[in-house]
């Protein structure tokens, strides 16, 4: 099948650059880039002067297999996905039981083949994300994970810690952490301040990220592994970041999109879907991170989708659960960033499809040719009022419900076939 | 023949020639040993004590029957179970034993050090037997006299040593005792199990068992030593067996005249697979534990004739 897209406003990460122009795409990769006319018996797609962009490479789903599939599926996130412009998901290993042996990793992995886009899945660094004992780290690698992470679960015994960085060192294997002091951390429900005052909310000090984040930093100086920090959402951790970058260390940093998007004030009435973890901070510290995925100083963009069912959520706000889901609002609220002017598109895409790709080791978020054919065809002005009752998500606890947004998906693309489009999905 | 040495503390207190002097006189033992009537009077008159704070079979049977066919008069102090239960201090003990002039102490302790600080307080000759995780002298030496009797020379092969490197005493003497004969060594293991700054000794440091056994000559596997362990060096057995144990496949990799060895205990399908450790053709582990005997045989001999000459010595008022 041969796909020919034409007037299409070509967003390259990789060359910072966006064109108007043609694409084909054939046996699964970008077969061509700015050809004059389509090749015969191709199906032609007129873009009508929207952007088409590599597809979301998102590092840090969290989907409910095994063990909550009543939250998400792998099919429900695959929709969801496919809806959102998100083209390979990442999955994180904070399930029920943990993916923690290559038993699990097997059984989810053939799960997940029935999702209409890819999936990979990233391991527990230490078993049942305890902190004590490291996981088979070899066989893991060897079944598939790309990356091992004890996801919000901070290992506080730094000796477990750096036995288990340095056997993951001495098989390449990438260890992602939560830079989070736990002790500060313990019992936070928002980020310390003048509003958590007013709620009467118990707070975390922003310093607690600054701590978690200069200790990981050590252990990887000590040990040389190749490291990527999940979630980097205060103003004071960026110096660390930097430092740890210009010292040469093997080391990024992520952040979600909510945490670029949202501030402390969203909280508003104890709205328990603005809980976050870590919490949403001060503007101050939104402006500061945003520049930070503007200068590239932090890598990646993650929605960190956590489906939470509405019982988890109907609860007080300090006992209700954190997360959101995003894989379908993620491409909408980023374009808040765009329309922000906090940055362009090819920046954007460099931040939520080129790097986490490139950090992985996968071949997607490329605009190239031979690059897989993996896109999203999106209109970034069309503007919608949010309803979280029509999101493919099993989970509706999305922060951005009633709120206007401006920003749609048209169509998606995995390994050139269309898995997403006006039509519907490719699975029904 | 030179052999200069009061006590047998360490291969690093060795000089190559004294080296070279206990395989010879070793050698000699194996002949011994395979004779229907294998004693000698090498020791005779005089007294050994095995005293052995940690656990132990194979070593402390071997000490004893090399006393024993020496004509020495041997004595097994449990240790483990009696004065040191009561609280009393390694030093105290080592004099209490002193008292009773024995002439050889053959000294096993958990602790790196332990032999050496013993030594400093007893008039007798020290064998250290193994101290923590510092050294074993004489397993380096019946190794190496397995070596330059299988392959004909202790000098220019290409040695690996694989495994529990971190916590073995077995490692650290070969290391140093293949240096000093001028041998190409080779560390493999994981990161987790690999001493700090090893690559400075002078060896070649892997963590792909593969590339590390790649043209060796010998292959020496450590045992996992799951009792020095605090937990979590290797996430599990089977990752283990299945990265770093021994079999036919990894084995191919090395020369095919390489020879298989290991100080035993042995882990069957932990460091080595069973049916390789069997196979008379490649595993040379039966042989070590004879030379073990020969070479223990040799090194009593040697500092009991030291020993002699400096009590003679004495005796005739002479300055040593």
């Amino acid at each position: 099948m041969t796909l020919y897209f034409e007037n299409a406003r070509i967003i390259d990460p990789e060359a910072g650059t966006e064109s108007i122009g043609n694409l084909i795409l054939n046996a699964g990769v970008i077969a061509a880039i700015g050809a004059a006319s389509p090749p015969k018996g191709a199906q032609v797609i007129d873009c009508g002067g929207k952007c088409l962009a590599p597809g979301i490479v998102d590092l840090g789903v969290k989907i409910g297999e095994p063990g909550e599939r009543h939250r998400e599926s792998f099919r429900s996130a695959g929709r969801a996905a496919a809806a959102g412009g998100v083209t390979t998901i990442i999955a994180r290993p904070d399930t029920a039981p943990a993916i923690d042996t290559p038993e699990v990793l097997e059984f989810v992995t053939r799960r997940a083949a029935q999702s209409l886009v890819r999936i990979h899945h990233m391991a527990a660094l230490t078993k049942g994300r305890q902190g004590r004992e490291m996981v088979e780290i070899g066989f893991m690698l060897d079944a598939g994970a790309l990356a091992f992470t004890d996801c919000d679960h901070v290992v506080s015994d730094t000796k477990v810690l750096g036995r288990a960085l340095t056997y993951a060192r001495g098989l390449g294997a990438l260890v992602i952490g939560h830079p989070q002091d736990p002790g500060l951390s313990r019992g936070a429900a928002v980020t310390n301040g003048k509003f958590a005052s007013l709620l009467g909310l118990p707070g975390v000090h922003p310093m607690a990220e600054r701590l978690g984040l200069d200790r990981d930093i050590g252990m990887v100086e000590m040990t040389g592994v190749r490291y990527h920090s999940d979630q980097i959402t205060c103003a004071r951790s960026l110096p660390a970041l930097a430092r740890a970058k210009a010292n040469g260390l093997d080391v990024t940093a992520g952040v979600s999109i909510h945490h670029l998007t949202l501030n402390e004030l969203d909280v508003g009435d104890y709205r328990s879907f603005f809980k976050f973890t870590p919490p949403l901070r001060a503007e101050e510290d939104r402006v500061a991170v945003v520049e930070a995925v503007a200068s590239g100083l932090i890598d990646i963009i993650c929605s960190m989708h956590s489906p939470q069912d509405e019982e988890s959520k109907r609860l007080p706000f300090e006992e209700a659960a954190a997360g959101a889901v995003a894989l379908e609002t993620f491409l909408p609220a980023a374009m808040r960033l765009y329309h922000a002017g906090a940055m362009d598109l090819p920046t954007l895409f460099r931040a939520m499809a080129l790097n986490p790709a490139k950090r992985l080791g996968l071949p997607q978020g490329r605009m190239a040719l031979g690059a897989p054919a993996d896109l999203v065809l999106f209109d970034p002005d069309a503007p919608f009022m949010l309803d979280r009752w029509t999101l493919q998500s099993k989970s509706k606890n999305t922060p951005f419900d009633g709120q206007r947004m401006e920003g749609r998906v048209i169509a998606t693309f995995v390994a050139g076939i269309q898995v997403f489009g006006p039509e519907g999905f490719a699975d029904a | 023949m030179s052999f200069r040495a009061r006590h047998l503390l360490g291969i690093q207190h060795l000089a190559p020639d004294e080296i070279r002097a206990i395989l010879d006189l070793a050698d000699k033992y194996v002949d011994l040993n395979r004779r229907s009537i294998k004693k000698s009077d090498a020791l005779a008159g005089m007294t050994q004590i095995n005293m052995f704070f940690e656990p132990s079979t194979r070593t402390q049977a071997s000490f004893e029957l090399a006393g024993k066919r020496l004509g020495a008069d041997v004595m097994n102090m449990s240790v483990a179970q009696s004065s040191v239960k009561k609280g009393e201090t390694l030093i105290d003990t080592a004099l209490t034993l002193n008292a009773m002039h024995p002439d050889l102490l053959v000294v096993r302790h958990g602790a790196s050090g332990a032999v050496n600080l013993l030594a400093e307080k007893v008039n007798c000759a020290v064998l250290n037997a193994g101290d923590g995780r510092h050294e074993h002298p004489t397993q380096a030496l019946l190794d190496a006299l397995t070596i330059r009797r299988a392959k004909g020379r202790i000098q220019r092969l290409t040695v690996a040593i694989c495994g529990d490197v971190a916590h073995s005493r077995v490692a650290r003497s070969n290391l140093i005792l293949l240096g000093k004969m001028e041998n190409r060594v080779r560390l493999v293991a994981p990161p987790t199990l690999m001493p700090a700054g090893v690559a400075e000794f002078g060896c070649e440091v892997f963590d792909d068992m593969r590339e590390g056994l790649e043209g060796a000559d010998v292959v020496m596997m450590l045992r996992l030593q799951k009792e020095r362990m605090d937990g979590g060096f290797i996430p599990s057995e089977r990752e283990y067996y299945h990265r770093y144990g021994l079999d036919a496949e990894k084995l191919s990799h090395a020369k095919p005249d390489a020879i298989v060895m290991h100080p035993g205990p042995m882990n069957r399908g932990v460091e080595i697979d069973g049916e390789l450790a069997d196979d008379i053709n490649r595993s040379v582990i039966q042989e070590q534990v004879e030379m073990g005997v020969a070479v223990r045989m040799a090194c009593m001999d040697l500092l009991a004739r030291n020993l002699r000459a400096e009590r003679g010595a004495k005796a005739a008022g002479v300055m040593v």
